[in-house]
């Protein structure tokens, strides 16, 4: 996919563009509309959150006191750091060192597991309580009408989220191995900038999601 | 390779097919099936619209049929119910929205622009596979037994339905993701593709109409895929999201739905819209009246569009507030096609009009979408709609739309690009008769809902009153025309792809610019990137005084 | 009605206007109607024009420029935009008077579920399946939820619809202005039977409203519509023509099949005679006895794997009535059926059928 001139790269130029510049800018172009179309997947969820948070204020209220904090609060500072590691792992491609930035892209790469595993206790012990969606719903400590609709609001939009953050870290494993296979350099690394875009808005969602749904 | 400014005109030689064009370049079915050339796939979405269309259009003479007599006729109550569904889930998620964009669309938006692909080549492909794993989804659903929810899918009935509602929401789901990648390829190619030379005044319209269907799909596809997905998940695990008995809002379900679903109304007309207005530039030989209107038109329409879906859900329990603001955002949509009427008429004066099948589907196409446009008007004024509301006057003014205009466009798309895609020409004596029959069949077929519609008559039965059955008697007897106008279209068409006379490069003289290049295109389109000196339209001779009309 | 009100009325198909609200609504609609039409085929005419004057006199001839003046795309935009706007405040005010009952609105309480209506009048009833007495102008105001899934109660001779939604209450109102019978239909895709969940409106004048309802309340048989004989419908045939139209008219088959097909109440198809097993587990035979007590209390003896669900038609069915259903139940037979030994019911050889 590129050619290597001692140590820096060259991206592939696709036939129908008749310079890099372009290119680049439309695939940063498509790359930003596509984060587009996912803030609006995710904008009905909030929707729907503030819908029902209006018919069951009192449910809603104290359902989430029963949120883990500490889990919600530690994912929150993992996500934010991965985000600060990915964007200086595009400057470090930036500058040609490769080395650098696939550490710091392994070190996304943990940031998005540990997330992941924080979510999965999360997940268990809200199934061992009860605290399920629906008609599964038998959590003893809330009672308050509108309850169950909590908890799926709560599985859903955090379901989703972590779906997109397993899809994020796949993409960013993807760039490793590229990185690794030495692909990219000071030339060539508007891949390592889209990857670490999708990873932003991955962040973001969470930043709008936690204080909804642990702190409010 | 011709420049910009010489045109292959009715004086040419003996025309003639180029001996390598995109249709040959590569042979055998693999390599269609692994191309990125946009033409191909164009034309692979051409044939997988007009399976899907066969098979919607099947599922409506059946329920036509079905309605002769007031009680049962052919089909049980269940089966009738699953047929209305399908041939909605069918007609809007496999052909309607995918119809124009994919095939002409894909076709003609590079060649307009003077660029070689569009801009993400192998996402266009993924595109349409993604079209065909989520229309086979829908199908496989079809198979198991179908859904009766309506294409509507309204909860509660569609999360607690004993129907196989989840293969289908999912294939709905899949083609959702078909639809945003091929808006996101559209927007960035005519962002970054286009010839030196060709500011955004200079684009084609079909160009500006594209872009608008674009933008919207990009937008609002998202929140369906949520929508239906939400729907599935509850069918399957009973999570309660819009079930009243555990604490849900069935309301809510509608406000998602048609966030989406009426914006979608204008991915399915923009681009008929487009089509219309090179249409009528080719064949009356001039530029289209209004260009900036039109263009900015379109943007409008797709804008406002957001902001109007309130209006099917006037009788849904809503407060009044809601429905008198969504009354009047939607009375503002209809200002913008009525500018586009205006002038597309006006484009016709002092022109030079050809006698040719595609004029009459135009003349067609303006009757349609002002009655169906001022029909959806009337609608939108809440103290009417009360009465009109799921009755057949809105299934009435909706086909008007989309078979109306937006299926005579298709109609008007495929026949002026037919030399253009294929090389060759079809008879314009058949053309005009299956025109002919298509127009007068439309009217004979769905005049009478209307007044079905005033009767009283609501949508979705299957057992109606007596006196409901003589118009609708009439409506079968105008489908049955309609149906045989299309299968004449079929069958000449067909014809002409390996029978009919060689075109040329530009039979219709037209000044697109997708006829700067031969008839069909190489395989890349442009050996080297023309340069646009000239705005698209403009029938002037070089060097000719130009006569400015102002009116 | 002016008299070209009422010819425009006709061409459109439009019932006659029987509610206050219906005479409003039918004046917006022939204005809005008749400037679509003129808009329509004036454009239809005007391309027409131009494709003739216009038309191609040799190949390939170039054409003008032809661009618009900025007072054309004023009056392009002003003068739909009036139109429509125009439209859209008449069409809101008379919405907003729809959506506001007056204060001394009669209470109709209404419960849709698949697939009938069921119509209450408070406390003190009565209350009744399909039809609905209302007196002749009088607002009525209904307050409307529903058992299962969205329905809507639409009245086209009223020109009155609205949403009916489980987990809430709708409300809607109207004063009909004349005597008589007005259909209503449940416009909501509800499933397999929503095109017959239908109903009927009973208009009655005032004073005969109020005689009625008084009668209801007491619970006498004698003066009431609905038990069959003066207004009911009327029949010549058989008894068992009679028992089917019966069925049809007070819903029966909107939950029991007559072909055999599993519903939602057993089927009639050979039910007569047919040994039935009750969820008690006490097997009964279905005479004439069971049918008819069926009809009049149906939870008494619900048979194994049904729902108790059925409604009961007491007061609903006057004598006739009930025997002449019971004689089509007892007409409703497989052709050709044997008498074999069979593992659930037991079946009687079939005796010739008096016509």
């Amino acid at each position: 996919m590129s050619s290597s001139e001692g140590g820096l790269t060259k991206p592939h130029l696709a036939h129908h563009f008749e310079t890099i510049e372009k290119q680049d800018y439309a695939v940063r172009l498509g790359m930003w509309l596509f984060l587009g179309t996912e803030v609006l997947l995710f904008a009905g969820l909030f929707l729907a959150y503030t819908v029902y948070r209006h018919f069951y204020h009192e449910a809603f209220h104290e359902a989430s006191r029963h949120l883990d904090l500490w889990a919600g609060t530690t994912n929150t500072v993992v996500l934010i750091t991965s985000s600060l590691t990915v964007a200086l792992a595009y400057h470090a491609i930036k500058q040609n060192k490769v080395k650098q930035c696939a550490g710091l892209l392994i070190f996304t790469i943990i940031c998005a597991l540990a997330f992941l595993g924080i979510k999965a206790i999360e997940y268990h012990h809200k199934f061992q309580e009860g605290a399920l969606p629906g008609a599964f719903y038998h959590y003893a400590e809330v009672t308050a009408p509108g309850a169950n609709l909590y908890y799926t609001v709560y599985f859903l939009s955090t379901g989703l989220h972590a779906l997109h953050v397993i899809v994020g870290m796949s993409i960013l494993i993807w760039i490793l191995a590229r990185v690794l296979k030495g692909e990219f350099s000071a030339t060539h690394y508007v891949p390592v900038e889209l990857g670490g875009l999708y990873w932003h808005l991955v962040d973001l969602v969470w930043i709008f999601l936690f204080p909804l749904l642990y702190l409010i | 390779m011709s420049q910009p400014s010489q045109l292959s005109t009715e004086h040419a030689d003996k025309p003639v097919i180029p001996a390598v064009n995109y249709l040959n370049a590569d042979r055998g079915v693999w390599s269609w099936l692994t191309t990125i050339d946009h033409k191909r796939i164009g034309v692979m979405y051409l044939v997988s619209v007009l399976i899907a269309f066969l098979l919607g259009g099947i599922f409506a003479m059946a329920l036509r049929l079905e309605l002769l007599t007031p009680g049962p006729t052919i089909m049980g109550a269940n089966t009738y119910n699953r047929m209305f569904t399908l041939h909605g889930v069918v007609m809007i998620f496999l052909f309607m929205i995918p119809a124009i964009p994919g095939v002409f669309g894909n076709f003609m938006l590079p060649l307009m622009l003077g660029a070689k692909d569009v801009a993400f080549p192998k996402l266009n492909l993924l595109s349409l596979y993604l079209y065909w794993t989520g229309a086979t989804l829908a199908l496989a659903g079809m198979i198991m037994g179908g859904t009766d929810t309506g294409w509507t899918l309204y909860a509660p009935y569609s999360t607690t339905t004993p129907t196989t509602v989840f293969p289908i929401v999912l294939g709905i789901f899949i083609l959702g993701f078909s639809s945003i990648l091929t808006g996101l390829n559209f927007i960035v190619t005519i962002h970054t593709l286009r010839a030196p030379g060709m500011g955004w005044m200079r684009l084609q319209l079909f160009v500006w109409a594209i872009y608008a269907t674009s933008i919207i799909q990009v937008l609002a596809t998202p929140v369906i895929g949520l929508t239906v997905m939400l729907v599935g998940i509850e069918k399957v695990g009973h999570f309660g999201f819009f079930d009243p008995s555990r604490g849900g809002d069935p309301v809510l379900f509608q406000h998602f739905f048609w966030f989406y679903s009426h914006p979608a109304v204008y991915i399915m007309v923009l681009p008929a819209m487009g089509v219309i207005s090179d249409a009528i530039a080719a064949f009356s030989r001039k530029n289209v009246f209004g260009y900036k209107m039109i263009a900015y038109s379109s943007l409008g329409i797709a804008f406002v569009g957001f902001f109007a879906w309130g209006h099917h859900m006037f009788v849904s329990g809503q407060s009044s507030l809601d429905n008198g603001a969504f009354a009047a955002i939607s009375m503002l949509v209809g200002v913008f096609t009525a500018i586009k009427v205006f002038n597309w008429v006006a484009t016709l004066y002092k022109g030079s009009i050809a006698v040719k099948t595609p004029f009459i589907y135009i003349c067609g196409f303006l009757f349609f979408v002002v009655f169906g446009g001022m029909t959806g008007i009337a609608v939108a004024t809440v103290s009417l709609d009360v009465h009109w509301h799921d009755t057949y006057f809105v299934i009435a003014h909706f086909h008007f739309i989309m078979v109306g205009a937006v299926i005579m466009a298709f109609l008007i798309a495929l026949h002026y690009w037919f030399p253009k895609m294929f090389g060759r020409m079809y008879n314009e004596g058949w053309g005009m008769i299956a025109a002919a029959l298509i127009v007068f069949g439309f009217n004979a077929t769905f005049i009478p809902q209307f007044l079905l519609g005033n009767a009283g008559m609501p949508r979705r039965y299957y057992i109606y009153p007596d006196r409901y059955q003589a118009l609708n008697v009439a409506s079968t007897a105008g489908a049955s025309l309609l149906a045989f106008g299309f299968l004449i279209i079929l069958i000449y068409l067909i014809y002409a792809l390996v029978r009919g006379p060689i075109a040329g490069d530009n039979p219709w003289g037209s000044r697109g610019y997708e006829w700067m290049t031969t008839s069909p295109p190489p395989k890349h389109n442009f050996e080297t990137t023309p340069i646009i000196t000239q705005d698209s339209h403009s029938y002037q001779e070089p060097g000719e005084e130009v006569e400015h009309v102002v009116i | 009605m002016t008299a070209i009100e009422d010819l425009m009325r006709r061409w459109l198909w439009l019932p006659e206007p029987r509610s206050t609200f219906a005479v409003p609504v039918d004046r917006l609609h022939f204005f809005v109607i008749t400037v679509t039409m003129i808009a329509s085929v004036l454009t239809g005419l005007l391309a027409f024009y131009f494709f003739f004057k216009y038309r191609e006199r040799r190949p390939g001839q170039s054409t003008p420029l032809v661009i618009p003046s900025v007072k054309f795309e004023i009056m392009v935009i002003s003068v739909p935009l009036f139109f429509f706007l125009l439209w859209f405040v008449q069409g809101y005010k008379d919405y907003v008077w729809y959506t506001t009952p007056p204060e001394n609105a009669m209470d109709v309480y209404v419960m849709a579920k698949k697939w009938m209506w069921k119509f209450s009048y408070g406390a003190e009833g009565p209350n009744a399946i399909a039809t609905l007495h209302v007196p002749a102008n009088r607002p009525v105001r209904l307050l409307m939820t529903s058992r299962d899934v969205i329905h809507s109660f639409f009245v086209p001779d009223f020109r009155i619809k609205q949403d009916v939604v489980p987990g809430r209450y709708t409300e809607t109102w109207f004063e009909a202005t004349k005597p008589g019978r007005y259909q209503i239909f449940c416009s909501q895709y509800c499933g397999t039977w929503h095109s017959q969940m239908w109903g009927e409106v009973v208009v009655m004048e005032g004073p005969e409203f109020d005689q009625w309802l008084l009668e209801q309340r007491k619970g006498q048989l004698a003066g009431r519509v609905d038990s069959g004989g003066d207004d009911g419908p009327a029949f010549h045939g058989s008894i068992v023509e009679y028992g089917k139209q019966v069925a049809l008219v007070q819903g029966c088959v909107k939950c029991h099949s007559l072909d055999g097909e599993p519903h939602i109440g057993p089927t009639w198809l050979d039910l007569y005679n047919k040994k039935e097993v009750l969820e008690n587990g006490e097997t009964v035979i279905a005479d004439e006895a069971y049918l008819t007590d069926s009809m009049i209390d149906p939870r008494g003896k619900i048979v194994k794997g049904f729902k108790p669900v059925m409604p009961t038609y007491k007061g609903r069915l006057a004598a006739p009535d009930a025997a002449a259903l019971v004689e089509f139940i007892k007409s409703l037979r497989t052709p050709g059926l044997e008498a074999v030994p069979s593992k659930e019911a037991i079946y009687e050889p079939a005796k010739p059928a008096q016509h």
